[in-house]
């Protein structure tokens, strides 16, 4: 009973700040919004037994990812309020085309009902251990080549930081 | 242990639906390239929670193993793309995506 509670307070937030997100008019703002609703979705995956994922979760996206992104910002400065002009047709468009992919998905989730979860199914805890086991034995090549990807990341993304791409380039 | 009990799969279809269709509402509503960013970030975390409800229903783990591998992707993507956010910026000085008009003819 009182995870169902947890359930819908945690999902009332992921949705409340995720709006709050695309409407607020300060980035810094959308930053601190976004990552309110990255810390449901670990609540979600702790619901869920997916203890390991919402550990991760929370490390990678409210750790790494918003602070880099917090760092951008920051280093251009973008904390001022803008007045962002787009004409009321685009903006019309934005909303029709984005609410009819929600009816679409929403229709296609609501006919999933067969898919309850089952109860009598001995659900796998997402513990390391149970994680660990998968990725390295069924998953060690994409966990291999997910290294190498990581170092291809680094590598671009320094070589476009750089300060004078053209002099650097001669 | 086995909470839950009440909570169906679909009930987080529906709250996944919705954070996507959020994201999809921003990337195509506001015009500063970090927003955008930022919102294609919640669409995957929506697919992200779909699959572990997935995994979950299934009791199976393959599906939290797919959101570790999108976790590995959107960290690299996000230092690709905040690093090319940051010439954007360099070269403009803005992120509006309308000043990218260039290639117009």
């Amino acid at each position: 009973m009182l995870t169902e509670y947890a359930f819908w307070l945690l999902s009332f937030i992921a949705i409340f700040s995720g709006i709050a997100t695309i409407i607020s008019k300060n980035p810094v703002y959308s930053v601190l919004y976004l990552i309110l609703t990255f810390f449901s979705i670990a609540g979600h995956y702790f619901l869920m037994n997916a203890q390991f994922l919402a550990a991760v979760h929370i490390i990678v996206y409210a750790g790494a990812i918003m602070v880099l992104f917090l760092y951008v910002i920051m280093m251009l400065n973008l904390n001022q309020l803008e007045i962002e002009k787009r004409s009321n047709i685009l903006k019309m468009l934005a909303v029709a085309s984005a609410g009819l992919l929600l009816v679409i998905l929403s229709g296609a989730a609501h006919s999933a009902d067969a898919l309850t979860a089952n109860p009598n199914k001995v659900t796998p805890a997402g513990m390391v251990e149970d994680l660990g086991i998968a990725l390295y034995r069924h998953y060690l090549l994409p966990f291999e080549l997910a290294s190498i990807l990581f170092l291809a990341a680094m590598v671009g993304a320094v070589y476009l930081s750089k300060k004078n791409l053209n002099e650097t380039q001669a | 242990m086995e909470i839950l009990h009440n909570i169906y799969i679909h009930h987080y279809l529906a709250l996944s639906v919705a954070l996507f269709g959020i994201g999809v509402f921003g990337v195509l509503f506001r015009k500063n390239a970090i927003i955008m960013f930022m919102c294609v970030e919640l669409m995957l975390n929506a697919v992200n929670l779909a699959l572990v409800a997935f995994s979950k229903m299934h009791g199976d783990t393959d599906g939290q193993i797919f959101v570790f591998f999108i976790m590995v992707v959107a960290a690299a993507e996000v230092a690709v793309g905040l690093a090319i956010l940051m010439m954007l910026y360099r070269n403009l000085h803005t992120t509006d995506t309308d000043s990218l008009n260039e290639l117009k003819g």
